[in-house]
């Protein structure tokens, strides 16, 4: 089974060598392909130096959600089995992977989602509106996808080889990660959400700053309800 | 001229020939390839509709009645910045569409770039190291 996993980066050249090594040590087997979105620093260099990924270097700045879908593209192209989306600022802790996988390994799911909040004391901490708004998504896309999905802006997650194919195609822009749940429940994915410990953040910026919290927030719901409104995408 | 006549003479023939210029401008640009035709149907449209109400202006009262409006050269405004909105939303849709086939492109340059960058290494890996790529590991192609 090809294994890939998918590590979208911007200005992370302290963290990618640590991240790229975590997820080497951990399993030898797993691809590591990172997607550099045209980081002003040395992360490209830094992650190829490491000698342990792939690394693509974007001509210009895509957003995370373009940075990734590169990812998916990849492993469309190449046949993988399964990939794996996993942040290059080492909040997320390799050893969980394993968690991930089970769910497809035993063909209960096509999509599984590393959760901060599935349980209580897990660890991670957050500021109130940021909390406000996971809370906004939750509700909203609950709804929507006839589903419990308690962290929908995690971006620890698995899919099988249907879903690559599919989001190789069709990925948000953006601040993709709850707009993709609904793309993915909309279109008939089975999704789960499995607990995950993570980190707090040690180097670089969340991409959402309290300044665009409101922009967030308004563009991602609009998104959202759009996505749940359009028709069934075709598949090849 | 009745009472209902709001312009004079004079503003009418200045309204007729700006239309005209304007038009005239449209044209040469397109000539020029300055403006794409599709992105000229607009503003060309907008410009003959602001000709036929300068030649024809009981084109104009008949429109301010129709939809209500007492003051004639308001619905002059409400046409023009109608035609305007029309426009922007236009452009907006074309930037989307262009931004869309911008991400596509970058994403196909950095996968192909990343391919050739493997090719090379693969034909000078050996020569500057005097290892075997098989040394190095990276995830296999195909």
């Amino acid at each position: 089974m090809k294994k890939l996993a998918i590590i979208p980066a911007y200005n992370e050249e302290k963290v990618i060598n640590s991240v790229i090594n975590e997820i080497f040590t951990f399993d030898e087997s797993i691809d590591i392909l990172i997607v550099n979105d045209a980081s002003t620093d040395r992360t490209g260099e830094a992650a190829a130096e490491s000698g342990h990924a792939t690394v693509i270097n974007l001509p210009c700045n895509l957003g995370i959600g373009g940075a990734v879908q590169t990812g998916f593209k990849y492993a469309a192209k190449y046949g993988y089995d399964i990939a794996f989306q996993y942040d290059g600022d080492g909040q997320h802790v390799a050893e969980e992977i394993t968690k991930l996988m089970l769910p497809l390994e035993r063909h209960e799911a096509e999509v599984v989602i590393g959760s901060r909040f599935c349980q209580k004391h897990n660890g991670y901490r957050s500021t109130l509106a940021r909390r406000i708004g996971i809370k906004i998504f939750k509700i909203v896309n609950s709804l929507l996808v006839r589903q419990w999905i308690c962290d929908n802006t995690s971006g620890f997650r698995a899919y099988n080889k249907r879903a690559i194919h599919f989001l190789a195609k069709n990925y948000p822009g953006d601040y993709p990660e709850p707009e993709a749940i609904i793309l993915l429940g909309r279109n008939g994915f089975r999704m789960v959400e499995v607990f995950t410990r993570m980190r707090e953040r040690t180097e670089g910026d969340s991409s959402i700053t309290a300044f665009r919290a409101m922009y967030y927030m308004v563009k991602v719901l609009l998104a959202i309800f759009m996505c749940a409104l359009r028709p069934r995408l075709e598949e090849e | 001229m009745t009472g209902f006549t709001v312009n004079s003479d004079r503003v009418q023939w200045i309204g007729i020939l700006f239309s005209i210029a304007y038009i005239a401008v449209l044209l040469v640009l397109i000539h020029r390839k300055k403006i794409k035709e599709e992105y000229s149907l607009l503003w060309l449209f907008s410009g003959v509709v602001f000709l036929i109400i300068s030649i024809w202006s009981q084109v104009l009262f008949f429109f301010s009645f129709l939809i209500g409006i007492a003051y004639p050269p308001a619905a002059l405004f409400l046409i023009m910045i109608l035609a305007v909105i029309s426009i922007l939303i236009h452009y907006s849709m074309v930037i989307s569409k262009m931004s869309d086939q911008i991400k596509i492109l970058v994403q196909e340059q950095g996968l192909l770039r990343m391919e050739l960058d493997r090719l090379r290494m693969g034909s000078d890996y050996s020569e500057k190291t005097g290892k075997s790529l098989k040394e190095k590991k990276r995830p296999a192609a195909g």
